[in-house]
């Protein structure tokens, strides 16, 4: 029936039209996802890609709830107050780090209905929900954590990505510290925890993280900076108070 | 030791249940006996009655051996009530059953017919006297035992059987044949209210039950399905395709009967009856309700490559139906303008999917739960239940505040060695996971009280929660198990969950 209908090249084409002017901004797959702090945006030459992979892998093991949490970040500004977010985990991910909460995911700004949980009991499982879920044109985002494993590689980390771009997901893969794996992400960041600018009472204070770009298909720069996420407006931006922060490049250099 | 079962030959040598083993063994000492297995006996009678499921829907355990069919209604599909009778004696006889039909209008006259009638209903092997003496036993069989089966229904009456018939205690059956009452037919004709009198209301009742004058029906062992959808097949059938396409066709005929009712399905079950009587059940559920063939058949291949044991065919199934369990209001579908599917329906075939594959624990979200106590409030349900929807959890916090929750948190807490400086102030260090944490910033104590109204001694520890950042930027929720010197000695710290 929908064949007969698109038979006729006019009605097609208004179809086409229509399906234009429709203010669906996460579903068009050629958009870009800003983290709405425009210098960032600016060197990313305005965000991430819609519709593609990117990794995001703690600096240290102790730094993964920041990993996740840029994760859900990049999702929250991908899917904005109405797309899905599909959070696949492994029985593994989930007895180490603990399973995500709805009242946390709430105070970071994203309604827990817009969040839908798969718990896989393994890593083959994860890979396979992950590949259908990237093949769903009803979800915005998608987050995969399992862990450590050899069965994310180039191949399969190519047909996500190829599975992303058809359907218009974003996925973000949340790997383990100093992954050397080859992957066909578009992009790979570095998180690590950073202490926020305290609240009066000297109280603990936004969501602060020291994120570098350590990989970037499109050829943006490697770079890394201090963000805080703000809740209340759904957006990156830089602390309040700028102070002497080291960031993770000369950690890493301290370290080293 | 007593005798439970006999099989014919034994029955034919009039070895039969009650006796003793010795007794059984001075007559025939090479007699073959296996411990009796009630539990076994049990499973079987189950399967059996799975596998009758393919005659009616509405199939009832009479144990320790008996099963009863509500065949109303289904009669027709076998060519009348005599097809039916004699394709199930058929079928049962080829598993191997020796078995005694009758066919009533009540259950409890079926009953009693097939329970009491006598040999004359009994279908299956019998033992002829020259088999015995072929295989070398020399006893001569009761003549009167060697009866002619009959399939068709019964030549008996009701009121021909004994009063053993009505399964009252020893003491009343010996009571009525005092009192000159050998059958039914001999009380039916008194007036009631004597016999009631004398032998008790129960008797009474048993009697207008298996008389047929008061019908009390069976409880089916399962719910009938709101529509119910059947192929059979002259031959058995095995390949993949066939089943495929005979699932969808099903599907499609379902579909067809939903669509009249202005109706869709939630939950389906498929139902493989292999000709030698197993039965295979495959339940998949959606969450929203569907009449599409196609996906039907594609969660149902999901469901198959899941199961943990592949599907074995063995000589084939003969019997394939497709019961639909769960229904609710569907309008006729109507396809957006551009012809796509819309988020949320693709989204909910996805989850559908996923469900399917994993089971239905696996696929989540979040719930409402209205608790303080962090871990019931972050409650989650299979995305397959309904619920009601979450309030919008914007403005649960004030302008500036930042999360007081964690993305993350542990199930169960984990214990962790805190240093504070006083025993009911804030943390200053902690060790988790073989690692120190010095505290730089902290908030709190957020005190939340157990649920004392919960639980009749209104016991509980309060917990005192702190919000944590270690020197490294970490954030952490830590609480102490119980007040200090109020409710524990030493309480102990919990790590709860991880922020970002």
């Amino acid at each position: 029936m929908v064949n007969m209908i698109d038979s006729y090249p006019s009605l097609a084409r208004l179809k086409r039209q229509i399906e234009a002017l429709a203010p669906s901004a996460w579903r068009d797959p050629r958009g870009r996802v800003s983290f709405g702090l425009d210098h960032m945006d600016a060197r990313l030459d305005g965000g991430l890609a819609r519709g593609a992979v990117h990794e995001v892998l703690p600096q240290a093991e102790g730094d993964w709830p920041s990993a996740s949490a840029f994760a859900l970040i990049i999702a929250r500004r991908a899917a904005e107050a109405s797309g899905k977010i599909l959070w696949i985990s492994s029985d593994a991910q989930r007895r180490r780090y603990g399973a995500p909460y709805g009242p946390g995911l709430a105070d970071l700004g994203l309604n827990p209905d817009q969040i839908l949980l798969v718990h896989a009991p393994d890593d083959l499982a994860c890979l396979k929900a992950a590949s259908d879920s990237l093949a769903c044109t009803g979800l915005a985002a998608l987050i995969l954590d399992m862990g450590a494993t050899q069965r994310l590689d180039l191949t399969a980390s190519r047909r996500l990505a190829l599975a992303a771009e058809r359907s218009g997901v974003t996925a973000l893969l949340l790997r383990p510290p100093a992954s050397i794996l080859a992957s066909a992400a578009a992009s790979r960041w570095q998180v690590a925890a950073a202490p926020s600018v305290p609240l009066p009472g000297h109280a603990p204070g936004r969501l602060t993280l020291s994120v570098a770009l350590l990989r970037h298909r499109g050829g943006a720069t490697p770079f890394d900076m201090v963000v805080e996420w703000n809740n209340e407006y759904k957006r990156v931006c830089e602390p309040a108070v700028l102070r002497d922060l080291p960031t993770s490049s000369q950690r890493r250099h301290m370290v080293a | 030791m007593r005798i439970m079962a006999v099989d014919e030959i034994a029955e034919a040598l009039a070895i039969g249940p009650g006796m003793a083993l010795a007794d059984a063994r001075a007559r025939l000492p090479d007699l073959q006996t296996t411990p009796y297995d009630a539990a076994g006996d049990a499973r079987w009678l189950e399967e059996v009655a799975d596998s009758c499921d393919r005659f009616t829907p509405s199939v009832a355990l009479d144990p320790p051996d008996g099963l009863i069919l509500d065949i109303t209604g289904c009669a027709h599909l076998w060519g009348g009530e005599a097809g039916l009778m004699s394709a199930l004696a058929a079928h049962l006889v080829q598993l191997g059953l020796t078995l005694r039909l009758a066919l009533a209008e009540t259950p409890d006259k079926a009953r009693a017919l097939a329970r009491h009638g006598g040999e004359m209903l009994r279908v299956g092997r019998k033992i002829s006297p020259r088999t015995l003496n072929e295989a070398g036993l020399g006893y001569q069989p009761q003549p009167e035992q060697a009866a002619a089966p009959s399939t068709r229904a019964t030549p008996l009456d009701v009121l021909d059987l004994s009063v053993d018939a009505l399964g009252l205690a020893e003491d009343k059956i010996t009571a009525l044949r005092r009192a000159g009452l050998r059958t039914l037919g001999d009380l039916a004709m008194r007036p009631r209210a004597p016999l009631a009198a004398r032998f008790g209301q129960e008797a009474v009742a048993r009697l207008a039950r298996i008389l047929g004058e008061e019908d009390a029906r069976i409880t089916p062992r399962r719910v009938p399905p709101d529509i119910s959808v059947t192929q059979r097949f002259a031959e058995p059938v095995g390949h993949s395709d066939i089943l495929r396409v005979t699932l969808h066709g099903l599907a499609g005929e379902a579909a067809q009967q939903l669509a009249q009712r202005g109706q869709g399905a939630r939950a389906f079950l498929l139902m493989l009856f292999r000709s030698d009587g197993h039965v295979q059940r495959l339940a998949i559920a959606t969450g929203q309700a569907t009449r599409d063939p196609d996906l039907v058949l594609r969660l149902f291949q999901e469901r198959i490559e899941t199961l943990a044991d592949p599907l074995d065919p063995g000589f084939g199934y003969d019997l394939i139906r497709l019961d639909i369990s769960e229904t609710e209001a569907l309008g006729a579908d109507q396809l957006g303008l551009t012809g796509k599917d819309s988020p949320a329906r693709a989204a909910g075939l996805l989850t559908d999917r996923l469900s399917v594959r994993l089971g239905a624990e696996r696929v989540r979200r979040f719930a409402a739960a209205d608790s303080h106590i962090p871990e019931c409030a972050g409650f989650t349900v299979p995305v397959a239940r309904p619920v009601l929807p979450l309030a919008d959890p914007s403005g649960t916090l004030e302008a500036g505040e930042p999360p007081l929750r964690p993305v993350h948190l542990m199930d169960p807490p984990q214990i962790v060695q805190v240093i504070a400086e006083v025993p009911d102030g804030p943390p200053r260090r902690f060790r988790w996971r073989r690692q120190v944490h010095d505290i730089t910033a902290y908030e709190g104590p957020e005190r939340l009280s157990a649920e004392w109204w919960k639980r009749r001694d209104g016991a509980g520890l309060t917990r005192d929660y702190y919000r944590v950042e270690d020197s490294e930027g970490r954030r952490f929720w830590l609480f102490r198990h119980g007040l200090y010197g109020r409710e524990k000695d030493k309480p102990d710290w919990y790590l709860h969950g991880l922020f970002g």
